[in-house]
């Protein structure tokens, strides 16, 4: 995609703005869309390899009894997965499309901060790339869970700097991209692009950069105090020193809820832009979109001790965390009624990214169901770290913020490459996904219930049945994602015909679509002027060259 | 008024869901769904699931079927001009409110469990839980009775990596213990529940007690079981290599049939630290908890019983094997070569090869990340500490329970 678009580029655009050539083009690029294609490309890479962590998980959950590997690893495969997934795929694919979409949804030339941008991606790889050495490390590699609690997180071996300063550096990478669609968003508006006339996407990712803006430097400083515990002789989290194991865990999941939505944000606003497009009808309650998405990134700080309600907190607080938490299923089932209020009277087809964004209001909306559940305190301790909480967040990140990214990509491919994707080889891929997705998942709702606790390589015989059900699933699902790899990497390799759009969508609207497909090189370089109806006002500048 | 009175409808609804809930109650266990429990707060907490998941799945048929009617009704194939509408502030305002209401309908007897959950005064008995990787102490307040519990041997053989033994032949695989927790009917329990090492969680799904036992801390939870029987846990939070293998069983007994236990133990491990006469058989610590006096005692009772009788090699290694597997090779492995760093190997080790006394001091009272196994006989001790030096090409001397007694001193 990216070279054949840069060469269109130069047919109609001054020489020495185009691309360096070869593989320094991808590591001094300072271009949005060269930085998106990156980020997206990572984030991709490293869906694969958590997914292979995750069948893992899969095949030794196949059966009761240990037949593959020791539990140790198995703890290694869970911890690193959830790391791999959270840090290296769903927050650098979002990452990637706000670096695609936010300046050309905003009429903005580039993001605000370009060489920052290159700089923020550029870390990932380092990061990862230390992260995952400690596979190879003797003791292993991290095995307390994500969530890094001590004491427990302690007893890591070697590997254990290797996280920290990992850590670290996912944290400092997304903290440089928040700042830049901070800034950019507040600074390079296209004339007449108001804050209450900007795409969800774009508010949804206004809010998530704050969010990572408050939250990131206080899961660094987490991370920090772990490190001077284990080797500078401090006691922030060691009962024998006078310190603290319970203090670790109000100050992760204060970073940790506010993450939850970090996660799942932008993807509302994803979907907020494709269910109006293949409705062909205006988004229903705009405001109150806008409204609710900043409710529930203000609630996110205040819920953070429901993810503990079992460390024996006193009943007061107890009490508050559970009714602030129930509180977050307002403005969220604002949202949904939005999105179903939006689809009603409409007229709709049903393309693959609407297959996509319908999946996604559907079974996101199944995960909040049981996330409602969960808040409810009294019955959280009969849940709380079993297979049910497995089932209900990944419902809500896999059918959710993953769905989502996947419903983007198929949007917006052909506004990128030039090129539109199989649309039977799309379907396909989002029935098979979607199926396998609740063959993975929805048993695993009966194996909390009935008792399964999570984090576990082995189980009693009782849970056989429904665990040999998700290891099917998860295989099924993970197969058919190669689906989605094909046809994508036909759009990005495949000859342009120059058949496709500049609006590649009927009933899609905004900037984005006011420029050729696949978008040139540079866009809006000289801002359009917006209208009140969102499109570009037509002048003697014709939306871009 | 009017808010009060609505309030009152919705509480009143929700109060209608939870004796719904109670009539699931009457079913029984299920792979589905939650046990309804063993006591008057696991029914309740029962009730309040049921309650929620009928309110969840009500919600759900509601805005599902608007949306699938709305993805049947308003394809482009049907309804080829869409409508225009976008906004309705009386919709979004009614849609803010109502589902406020529902909350509330809902957090109220969640409250209200809640509370009692919490109330742990007037107990009648307090039991001191600690959780260590990998298995639980546990000490009855006041009663100077303490025991370990850790996972069953035939559990543990059947779960290693690739023991060629199917788990479908173990009984209650990953759910039995050395030594169950036993506990009387009709009595408020309380239990005080903290950890020695890394944190860990107690759980036992039929009483619905869940609660994180962390080092330094302790916390507490209570429980007043309503029937006679055997119930299991697991530990719910994340605590290192053998997670998923430190169950928990609990035996609730009638209230005289566990005094009358209570004395018994008490007396038999008095009369093991004293001159008890012998019971007949040393019976090696294969146990299950279907027996009530554990045979770990038995064997403890026989082994101080003799102090001076020295047992030959062969009968200290065969015992030694049985128990090693119990309770050393979760770290340090079956083949001696342990899981450096953390677990070190055992095959030429310092320790292990070394002086008798400092190998059984260091066995005894634990060290670092190992927990003390001073719970063990001097019969059991010996023989697992003669297996370790003259295993895996280790070829050190003999230890007699003799040698163990001293070492304790």
């Amino acid at each position: 995609m990216a070279t054949a678009h840069a060469h269109d580029a130069h047919g109609h655009d001054d020489h020495h703005h185009g691309p360096e050539k070869g593989i320094m083009r991808w590591i001094k690029t300072t271009n949005h869309k060269d930085l998106g294609t990156l980020y997206l490309v990572f984030a991709f890479t490293m869906f694969f390899i958590g997914g292979l962590m995750s069948l893992v998980i899969r095949a030794e959950l196949f059966q009761p009894g240990l037949q593959f590997v020791d539990p140790e690893f198995f703890n290694s495969m869970t911890t690193l997965h959830a790391l791999v997934m959270i840090f290296g795929g769903v927050m650098p694919a979002f990452t990637g499309l706000a670096n695609w979409m936010v300046p050309m949804m905003i009429g903005a030339g580039d993001l605000a901060l370009p060489r920052v941008n290159n700089w923020g991606f550029w870390i990932l790889p380092f990061a990862f790339a230390l992260l995952l050495s400690t596979l190879f490390m003797p003791g292993g590699a991290p095995a307390g869970g994500w969530t890094m609690y001590p004491p427990l997180v302690l007893q890591t071996g070697d590997a254990f700097p290797f996280l920290i300063f990992a850590i670290h550096l996912m944290g400092i990478s997304s903290i440089t991209g928040a700042i830049n669609v901070v800034v950019t968003i507040l600074n390079m508006r296209a004339p007449g692009m108001t804050l209450l006339k900007m795409p969800l996407f774009v508010w949804t990712w206004l809010i998530t950069a704050y969010l990572l803006i408050a939250t990131m430097p206080v899961l660094a400083g987490a991370v920090t105090m772990l490190l001077t515990d284990k080797y500078f002789g401090t006691s922030f989290f060691t009962a024998s020193g006078g310190g603290d194991p319970v203090m670790f865990q109000h100050i992760f999941w204060f970073f940790g809820h506010p993450e939850v939505y970090i996660l799942i944000l932008p993807a509302f606003g994803i979907v907020s832009t494709i269910i109006p497009t293949f409705a062909r009808k205006p988004l229903f309650g705009y405001d109150s979109m806008v409204y609710a998405t900043a409710s529930i990134g203000f609630l996110s700080f205040i819920v953070w001790a429901h993810h503990m309600f079992t460390v024996g907190m006193p009943l007061a607080a107890e009490l508050f965390f559970m009714f602030s938490t129930m509180l977050i299923a307002v403005p969220t089932g604002v949202k949904v009624f939005n999105w179903v209020a939006t689809m009603w009277k409409g007229s709709m087809t049903f393309e693959t990214p609407m297959l996509f964004a319908l999946g996604f209001v559907f079974l996101f909306t199944v995960g909040g169901f049981s996330g409602l559940m969960l808040a409810i305190t009294p019955v959280d301790f009969q849940y709380h770290d079993t297979y049910f909480v497995v089932a209900h967040f990944h419902y809500v990140l896999v059918p959710g913020a993953v769905f989502s990214i996947i419903a983007a990509v198929y949007y917006w491919m052909p506004k990128w490459s030039g090129v539109m994707y199989n649309e039977f080889l799309g379907k396909l891929h989002f029935w098979l996904s979607a199926i396998f997705i609740n063959v993975t998942f929805f048993p695993q709702h009966f194996l909390g219930l009935a008792g399964m606790q999570r984090r576990v390589p082995d189980y009693n015989v009782m849970f056989s049945d429904f665990n040999v059900v998700s290891s099917v699933g998860a295989f099924a699902f993970f197969i058919a994602q190669f689906i989605f790899i094909g046809n994508m990497l036909y759009c990005m390799f495949a000859k342009r015909t120059g058949k496709v759009p500049a609006r590649v969508w009927e009933g899609a609207h905004g900037l984005e679509w006011s420029v050729p497909s696949p978008a040139p090189y540079h866009t809006f370089e000289d801002p359009p002027m917006v209208g009140a109806d969102g499109e570009p006002v037509k002048t003697a500048h014709a939306a871009a060259h | 008024m009017f808010k009060s009175d609505l309030m009152a409808r919705t509480a009143a609804t929700a109060a209608m869901l939870l004796a719904s809930g109670a009539a699931f109650a009457e079913q029984a266990r299920s792979e589905y769904n939650m046990p309804p429990g063993v006591t008057e707060i696991s029914r309740e907490v029962y009730g309040l699931h049921n309650a929620v998941l009928v309110v969840m799945c009500v919600i759900a048929v509601l805005v599902f079927g608007a949306m699938f009617y709305s993805i049947f009704a308003h394809r482009r194939s049907k309804n080829p001009k869409p409508a225009d509408f976008h906004e309705s502030v009386a919709v979004e305002i009614a849609w803010t409110i109502i589902p406020f209401f529902i909350l509330i309908g809902l957090a109220i007897p969640a409250a209200g469990t809640l509370i009692k959950m919490e109330d742990t005064r007037n107990a009648e008995l307090t039991v001191k839980v600690t959780g260590f990787q990998w298995g639980w102490k546990y000490e009855y307040v006041g009663e100077d009775y303490e025991f370990v519990s850790m996972l069953a041997a035939d559990s543990n053989k059947a779960r290693q990596l690739g023991s060629g033994i199917d788990p479908k032949s173990v009984p209650n695989y990953l759910w039995e213990v050395t030594n169950p927790l036993v506990l009387p009917v009709g009595q408020k329990v309380r239990f005080l529940i903290t950890a020695q090492d890394v944190i860990h969680a107690w759980w036992v799904h039929d009483l619905a007690v869940k609660k994180d036992a962390i080092p330094g801390y302790i916390n507490e939870a209570w429980t007043k079981i309503d029937e006679a029987g055997t119930f299991h846990g697991v530990c719910a939070e994340l605590c290192g290599r053998d997670h998923g293998f430190m169950p928990i069983v609990v035996k609730a007994l009638p209230e005289t049939e566990f005094k009358t236990w209570l004395a018994q133990k008490k007396g038999v491990d008095v009369a093991a630290l004293g001159k008890a006469p012998p019971v007949a058989e040393t019976e090696p610590v294969a146990t299950t908890t279907e027996t009530a006096p554990a045979p770990v005692e038995v064997a403890a009772v026989a082994a101080a019983a003799e102090p001076a009788k020295d047992l030959g090699k062969d009968e200290l290694m065969a015992n030694g094997k049985k128990v090693y597997e119990t309770n050393c090779a979760a770290c340090h492995q079956a083949s001696g070569a342990g899981l450096p760093p953390n677990f070190p190997s055992l095959i030429g080790s310092k320790v292990v090869t070394g002086p008798a006394l400092a190998h059984a001091q260091h066995t005894i009272k634990g060290k670092g990340l190992m927990p003390p196994f001073g719970n063990l006989s001097d019969a059991d001790m010996a023989a697992v500490l003669t297996y370790q030096r003259n295993s895996w090409g280790n070829k050190a001397s003999v230890v007699q329970p003799a040698e163990v007694a001293a070492a304790r001193k």
